[in-house]
């Protein structure tokens, strides 16, 4: 009963005044507009969800699908540099390296020191890691070390639990199996720096490399290939989840160069441990076969970075390993010179090729005295004499008539103190005195500057690889340019062709008047380079030596009569020299060498030039579409032990 | 039917299980569905796999159930004489908690005991509201005129609230704040005390702001202009609203939310579960979460409304509050309508502090539905009769 009363009682849901429980009314119409209000809140609440869901739905629905799809760039593998037979140069190889993800650690520095106690890390290392870390999100790996060994790897992935965020990655390094050998030529690859970058987006794409030397800095362009592009489903943190598209990239165009790998490795061996440089073209249409500085450099400690220790003894060595001498180092032709300045005059009108010229050991001109090389004179000599015995009264004389603007012209033509058209960065042009330059340069131009021109000497400066450029020219008659670039992805260029190469417009007696005196050299009696005759039957070769003073020989030390620069101190020494071509009846090489400090052209370059010669003879690199066996090559080289007669003086 | 509930009542036993039939299994009900859509969230926020989240979240729920119907049968004088005890255990937990908690995003703090996480802010709520319940049905209403009598409950209200900010946890703090309020007023606070209190308030919440932690204030200014700042501070209301945005009126479909799916979102599993939630199931299953968390909560107000005594009615509305408040909080934080805070969604977002306390809090409220026809305190005395 009671119980019945109380229900009917409470199902009163509002009583206005209750004795027995006051409070209570108050507490349910309080308690009815929190609900009003909980109600509403919600509802209101509802409702903005509404908003968002429905009415801007579209928008937010564009900006979920932005937030998915990723388009990242693919870096196209770098193009292969091989040699004329296809031998790779400079080659791609996989690079494993250490990559820490930031936000997978709680403890970055944690864990960056546990690494370093499994995989050392040096502060050059740490130094980077820090600047990376603090330039980039949270969600882009930073490198931690690469060119990992399979041990290391092995002693990362043991250790993997006290690593979060340490993965390993494969990327590529670029490889030159020929190191040293090839190093000038090919040059090396770094990574990019901000300045690239802003030239080429492509550039910003992790493992790109930029060429920094040689064909690798020259052909960067088509070596690096044009980027492929995949979409991809990614994660918040950037992780890709799945693949939606694809488009591949173009890799690098493979470059083939001029260059016969076997031939460079022989020049290379010729040299030894001279400072030297050397080229071998071919003269009809300007390939370069081989082309050797000395010393070298190992062009793989750039891609890894090079030690500081290291860089200091390269730039401070005085025999400078890291340029490329034979087209940035600039050397006074000496003698070599000799043939454009006969060109010059013979081309003057001034002058026939048997026009004779007293040398009674030197040339008196306004009060100075230019010596022979010969202090006994050679005589009443023509254009093939004076070529042959080269003497420098003759070419004193020529060149006083003919003047210093006609024998620059010439020059140039020649290819020397010009631009030439080679595929390499940081060439030098040398230089071809002449007046106006002086001016130019607030001085006045004496008479014997010009004379001293005539010998190749003064202000007179060119590169070995002008040198060889000017001898192939001189061989062919045909302007060619020499190239190291012969081919791309295999196809050949219109260049290898001599028909490519215009007439230098030089006349062919001329030329070969100057020829015939550059033989004399070799293989008369009494020239200046017998050393530098082939022991190949059938086969002769035509040169000119020459001997490019660094120093001015003072008059009191000349007529001490104890003057022999063999004995000076080896940087005061005269650059040695020799340029050549064979076979002498249908040129084909031409080779050009310079030794710093060799002392003299026909003592030290002739023989050398000879050597290389004669391995370029054997290998015949532009007849043979494959090297030839390297074993079979050596044993048939004979010029080792069967030195050429020499001539008695 | 006479006879069967004069025996249920004659025995104890029987008396249990006549209380367990008085349980409002309706209301047990919707409680279950609401932990069975965080189930199945949780499910797809792992990866379409019970584990991480889901697996330990149905444990949880199936102790706090357990939990739950066995508070539900504790009778008011119980709950009234231990409400004093586990207040005092609380602010214990929230001074100990200062001192050797650990600290989680700068924000929440919780203490290892026994090998579980607690988080001793989320118990005070449930242990204000018995302490507040029990302070409030010990004076009657006739002492509510007086302001006197309503200054020990306010320091009540404002330990834990003080003890809470210095962790500092200030979405937590602002629902205590909330849940004391709203007792006092439905106590029977008078019109012209509140009318009063509420003239400083503007002052106070300058003083407030000028005194607030730099994180506290760059979720501010973000949530004034969250795009400011898209992948630093703002990033999380902006993920959220996209994530709303991307499911529509039918959603990207179960486990195929790519925000969600592809941890766009950031705590998808914990705070912003909800954004999941109508990633993957639209507008229509978004508003029914809301819809049953409205059910829930007037639920628990229409239980405190019916309630025949004082302490219960206070109780179960304080209960109702602190859902209330933490759904409101929760919600207008994941669509970007007030500044971020680490405020779960209540039963649906893993984590096993919250959950438990929730179910707790239910508990409760159940026991005062149980009892709500015995009369207790000042009107038990007149009905003994």
């Amino acid at each position: 009963m009671r119980l019945r009363r109380r229900r009917r009682e409470s199902s009163r849901l509002m009583p206005i005044k209750n004795q027995k429980d006051p409070g209570r009314g108050v507490f349910t119409r309080r308690a009815l507009l929190f609900m009003a209000i909980q109600a509403g809140a919600l509802g209101e609440l509802a409702h903005k969800l509404y908003q968002l869901q429905i009415k801007d739905g579209d928008r937010y629905a564009r900006m979920a699908a932005s937030n998915r799809v990723s388009k990242r760039y693919l870096a196209p593998p770098r193009g292969r540099i091989v040699d004329r037979y296809g031998v790779a140069l400079a080659n791609n190889k996989e690079n494993w390296r250490a990559l820490l993800m930031p936000e997978e650690t709680t403890d970055v520095s944690g864990t960056i020191e546990r690494f370093s106690t499994i995989i050392p890390l040096d502060d050059r290392d740490r130094a980077r890691i820090a600047r990376e870390m603090r330039h980039q999100r949270r969600f882009i790996p930073v490198m931690l070390r690469d060119f990992l060994s399979w041990e290391e790897m092995a002693r990362i992935e043991l250790n993997a639990p006290s690593l979060p965020g340490v993965l390993i990655d494969v990327g590529t390094r670029r490889v030159y199996p020929e190191g040293e050998l090839l190093a000038h030529l090919i040059g090396y690859v770094a990574p990019p720096n901000e300045r690239d970058v802003a030239r080429s987006a492509l550039l910003a794409l992790p493992g790109m490399r930029v060429g920094r030397a040689g064909v690798e800095q020259s052909q960067d362009e088509k070596l690096r290939g044009t980027a492929g592009s995949v979409e991809m489903e990614v994660n918040s943190v950037g992780r890709v989840m799945s693949e939606l598209n694809r488009v591949e990239g173009m890799p690098g165009a493979e470059i083939g160069l001029t260059i016969d790998r076997g031939l460079q490795q022989k020049v290379l061996n010729r040299i030894g441990e001279q400072t030297a440089s050397a080229v071998v073209m071919d003269c009809r249409n300007g390939e370069v076969l081989a082309m050797v500085s000395t010393p070298s450099f190992d062009p793989s400690l750039f891609d890894s970075g090079v030690s500081h220790a290291q860089w200091i003894e390269w730039t401070n060595n005085e025999r400078t390993p890291l340029i490329n001498k034979a087209v940035a180092g600039v050397y006074p032709p000496g003698s070599t010179f000799k043939p454009a300045v006969a060109m010059a005059g013979l081309q003057s009108g001034l002058f026939s090729p048997t026009d004779r010229v007293f040398c009674p050991g030197h040339l008196d001109v306004g009060g100075t005295r230019f010596h022979c090389w010969s202090r006994w004179g050679h005589g009443s000599v023509d254009l093939h004499l004076a070529l042959k015995y080269s003497c420098d009264v003759y070419f004193y004389e020529m060149a006083r008539r003919v003047g210093m603007d006609r024998i620059a012209e010439t020059a140039h033509q020649f290819g020397l103190g010009t631009a030439l058209d080679i595929e390499l960065p940081h060439t030098r042009t040398g230089l071809i005195p002449t007046p106006t330059w002086r001016q130019a340069h607030h001085h006045h131009w004496n008479g014997g500057d010009t004379i001293v021109s005539g010998i190749g000497q003064g202000f007179v400066q060119v590169t070995p690889l002008q040198l060889a450029t000017y001898t192939s020219r001189l061989a062919t008659g045909r302007a060619v340019q020499p190239h190291l670039v012969r081919a791309m992805n295999g196809d050949l260029g219109p260049e290898a062709t001599p028909e490519h190469w215009p007439e230098l417009g030089m006349p062919d007696k001329y030329l070969a008047a100057l020829r015939s005196g550059m033989f004399a050299v070799v293989n008369e009696q009494h020239g200046t380079a017998p050393k530098a005759r082939l022991g190949l039957p059938g086969i002769t070769m035509a040169g000119k030596t020459g001997s490019a003073q660094v120093r001015r020989v003072s008059r009191a030390l000349r007529e001490s009569g104890h003057f022999n620069s063999a004995n000076l101190p080896w940087e005061y020494r005269p650059h040695a020299l020799f340029i050549c071509f064979a076979p002498y009846d249908a040129p084909r090489y031409a080779v050009s060498v310079v030794i710093e400090h060799g002392n003299t052209g026909a003592d030290a370059a002739a023989p050398l030039a000879r050597d290389i010669m004669t391995d370029t003879l054997l290998r015949d690199p532009v007849n043979h579409l494959t090297p030839p066996p390297e074993s079979v090559a050596t044993a048939e080289t004979p010029e080792a032990d069967t030195p050429p007669a020499d001539t008695p003086e | 039917m006479k006879f069967h509930k004069r025996l249920l009542r004659a025995e104890p036993s029987f008396r249990l299980l006549s209380k367990l039939w008085s349980i409002s299994w309706l209301y047990v009900l919707l409680i279950c569905t609401l932990a069975g859509v965080g189930y199945v969230t949780l499910y797809s926020a792992g990866g379409g796999t019970p584990y991480p989240f889901a697996a330990p979240q149905a444990a949880r729920f199936a102790v706090g159930l357990v939990l739950m119907i066995t508070v539900a049968m504790l009778p008011p004088k119980m709950l009234v004489r231990i409400a004093a005890p586990l207040y005092v255990l609380s602010i214990i937990l929230l001074v100990a908690v200062l001192h050797m908690g650990h600290v989680g995003k700068g924000a929440e703090r919780w203490l290892m005991i026994g090998g579980l996480q607690v988080q001793p802010s989320e118990y005070a709520k449930v242990a204000l509201v018995l302490a507040l319940a029990a302070w409030f049905n010990r004076i009657s209403y006739a002492r509510m005129g007086n302001p006197l009598w309503l200054i020990p409950p306010a320091f009540l209200v404002l330990l834990p609230v003080v003890l809470v900010l210095k962790e500092p946890n200030l979405g937590t703090a602002v629902i205590i704040g909330g849940i004391g309020a709203s007792m006092f007023f439905a106590a029977g606070m008078r019109l012209w005390l509140i009318t009063l209190l509420l003239l400083p308030v503007p002052y106070l919440a300058k003083f407030a702001y000028a005194h607030l932690h730099d994180y506290q204030r760059a979720r501010i200014t973000t949530f004034l202009n969250p795009e400011s700042d898209p992948l630093g501070a703002g990033y999380n209301i902006i993920q959220s609203k996209i994530a709303l945005g991307s499911g529509g009126m039918w959603g990207q479909g179960y486990l195929h939310g790519s925000q969600g799916q592809l941890n766009f979102l950031p705590e998808k599993q914990t705070d912003f579960i909800f954004t999941m939630i109508a990633e993957e199931w639209g507008y229509v299953g978004a508003a029914t979460v809301i819809g049953l968390l409205l059910l829930l909560i007037l639920g628990g107000m229409l239980m405190a409304i019916r309630s025949r005594n004082r302490f219960g009615r206070l109780v179960a509305l304080g209960i109702s509050m602190n859902f209330f408040l933490y759904c409101l909080v929760n919600l207008s934080m994941v669509m970007g309508a007030i500044p971020v805070g680490g405020v779960p969604l209540p039963l649906v977002s893993y984590g096993g502090s919250a959950m438990l306390n929730v179910m707790l809090g239910f508990g409760l409220l159940l026991s005062t539905w149980v009892h709500r026809d015995s009369h207790f305190g000042e009107s038990e005395n007149q009905d003994q009769t």
